[in-house]
């Protein structure tokens, strides 16, 4: 990865260890963790759509199938928690596998069509499996996080946890977009057929990079369950997909940076959106359509283009 | 009841759902035709028309026929409404990706908007006719059942003689066949988009309208709807109007007779199930060639 990008790892990197020295209480330091947690989720998908060019509309599922599996295996089968970890992640690795093989040899956007029915299915699957998942009542008492024995209590230590492994996540992320497989993503997405040419086995790089992209939901969904110690179906539906997407779309799917900062944005607007009680999905609305219809490019790009325009007004 | 009756009764249960996830379908590939995009507000026009109807028929008390029609209109406006405000300028440059997400925003913007007016409780409507059921071959049905049914076949009937008769619709065939070409010839492709919005939001509005007297209506019923209307348009061959309707129909069926026969839990997941089959094994849709089938683009 470039200079700059290990200089903004690093400007991040403090960054985090820096805002709970300004942030206290417990009630925003716990929006600052699901702002980490949605972050994984959603870096995942701006690579999988800015860099492979594809569509999930099932990612709520993976994130599901992370928090089940710890939830269920740690509560019902008295796992370990790094065991149930590793059972998620494999479990979504599967699912990953077994609907990316047959979507993504096709050419189209076959991924998104099947992504959206297998996270359906699979939220049905939650709702009625009663005996292991609870049913829509949900599941309850999920231990939380320890570090050996020392269990986790605190916001701020599952804040340390998530931002640590997101930033772990990222630096990942950011070397594999500058190494082989990054480029040939690239240039996938520039043209199919030319990169085909050049020998880069396309099904396989994205069928790589969306078992990829569902890994880091399921890590998301893991931590997310014994953060909350509560899970129920209705976290996990077709809406909670898109909103990952929307995330995604409103900082600018092209950039990892671009996932963070929607995550960043869209995690907040509805704390704020409180305020008016009722109305807040319209409001939500409002300003979700203010946001693409003025800057369809993400704010990431959209921001500066602004200001430039901005500027040269002030000139002319 | 015996096992006629049951069948009957069933089959009446799954045309109806079916007549509904048709018009929704075909709403979509009407939209889809024309933009490439995926309009996942189309089940926010079928509420509309609904609430609207709610609105005229029990609170300003209007006449079942005249409310009908209004409702039609007013949806129609709001669907023209839609393309003209939020579709119109991000489809010059936006990638379709960002359409795709505009029409998610919609969709919850549309939600906020019924919420705001009809706040979260479920609406009934009188039926059209009167609402005591007929007998047929042992089974009780609606008169409103024959109502959706035969509403939603002239809907189709009238729809395939407008795109294969009439000048504007096979514009608007022309354009979704090739945009450029359609406006090289003089076919102007804003007016046709705009048209392919307002044709999807009467379709939702007929849709709406129509079944709210037997299952009613409410603020957030849209997304289920547009998911069911989606796997319609999809197992039909994404951009094949007739297969929409049918893959509807179909899809009606299958989910009344597995919710009477098998078990009610199953009943939302075999929609879902038919489509991730159909996609593995013949992805072009249940009746889509290899060519029109082809998923152009998202």
């Amino acid at each position: 990865m470039g200079k700059s990008n290990y200089l903004k790892l690093l400007v991040a990197a403090a960054l985090v260890a820096v805002i709970p020295l300004i942030v206290s209480g417990d009630y925003h330091l716990s929006i600052l963790v699901f702002v980490g947690i949605n972050c994984m989720v959603v870096v995942g998908l701006s690579l999988l759509m800015g860099y492979a060019g594809q569509i999930s509309l099932g990612h709520a599922a993976f994130f599901g199938i992370g928090a089940y599996s710890t939830g269920i295996l740690t509560t019902h089968f008295g796992f370990s928690i790094y065991a149930a970890f590793g059972c998620g992640l494999l479990f979504s690795a599967l699912v990953a596998v077994i609907i990316g093989i047959p979507a993504l040899r096709l050419k189209g956007h076959y991924l998104a069509i099947a992504t959206l029915g297998i996270g359906e299915i699979i939220y049905i699957l939650f709702n009625e499996m009663v005996e292991l998942t609870g049913g829509p009542s949900g599941l309850s008492n999920i231990p939380a996080f320890h570090i050996g024995g020392y269990p986790f209590g605190h916001s701020l230590q599952y804040y340390y946890l998530v931002w640590g492994v997101l930033m772990v996540i990222l630096w990942f992320s950011l070397n594999l977009i500058h190494s082989r497989v990054g480029r040939a993503l690239r240039a996938m997405h520039g043209s199919e057929v030319a990169a085909n040419a050049m020998g880069i086995n396309l099904s396989f790089y994205k069928i790589q990079i969306f078992v990829l992209s569902a890994l880091y939901a399921s890590v998301a969904g893991s931590i997310y369950a014994h953060f909350v110690s509560f899970i129920a179906p209705n976290n996990f539906a077709l809406m909670n997909s898109i909103m990952f997407l929307v995330m995604g779309v409103v900082g600018g799917i092209h950039n990892i940076w671009g996932a963070v900062l929607g995550a960043v944005l869209m995690t907040f607007l509805p704390e704020y959106l409180r305020v008016f009680k009722e109305f807040d999905i319209l409001m939500y609305g409002a300003i979700l359509l203010a946001i693409l219809l003025f800057m369809p490019e993400g704010f990431l790009e959209g921001i500066p283009m602004m200001w430039r325009k901005y500027v040269k007004r002030g000139e002319a | 009841m015996d096992l006629q009756a049951q069948i009957i009764q069933y089959l009446a249960a799954g045309l109806t759902l079916g007549s509904i996830y048709a018009m929704v379908g075909l709403g979509f590939t009407i939209i889809y035709n024309a933009t490439g995009i995926i309009n996942l507000a189309q089940g926010e026009f079928v509420m509309f028309g609904g609430l609207i109807m709610v609105f005229l028929t029990t609170t300003l008390g209007l006449p079942m026929f005249a409310s009908f029609f209004i409702t039609l209109a007013l949806t129609t406006g709001i669907g023209m409404l839609y393309e003209r405000l939020f579709i119109r300028h991000p489809s010059k440059k936006a990638p379709l990706m960002t359409l795709l997400i505009i029409t998610v925003a919609v969709s919850i913007f549309f939600r906020g908007i019924a919420m705001f007016i009809w706040g979260k409780d479920p609406y009934s409507l009188p039926h059209f006719s009167s609402p005591k059921p007929i007998l047929i071959g042992g089974a009780a049905i609606l008169p409103q059942v024959l109502w959706i049914l035969g509403l939603s076949l002239l809907a189709v009937i009238l729809m395939n003689l407008f795109f294969n008769r009439t000048i504007t619709g096979k514009a608007m065939s022309a354009c979704a066949v090739n945009r450029m070409a359609a406006s090289l010839v003089g076919i102007d492709p804003f007016r046709m988009v705009m048209l392919s919005f307002a044709l999807s939001a009467t379709l939702g509005a007929l849709a709406g309208a129509s079944i709210t007297p037997i299952a009613l209506m409410e603020y957030d019923r849209g997304p289920m709807l547009a998911l069911k209307g989606f796997c319609a348009a999809v197992l039909g061959g994404l951009g094949y109007g007739s297969g929409a309707v049918v893959a509807g129909f179909l899809l009606g069926l299958v989910e009344s007779f597995t919710t009477g026969f098998i078990s009610s839990a199953l009943k939302e997941a075999t929609a879902l199930i038919i489509l991730i089959l159909v996609l593995f094994i013949k992805p072009s849709g249940i009746f889509g060639s290899e060519e029109v089938g082809k998923i152009k683009k998202i």
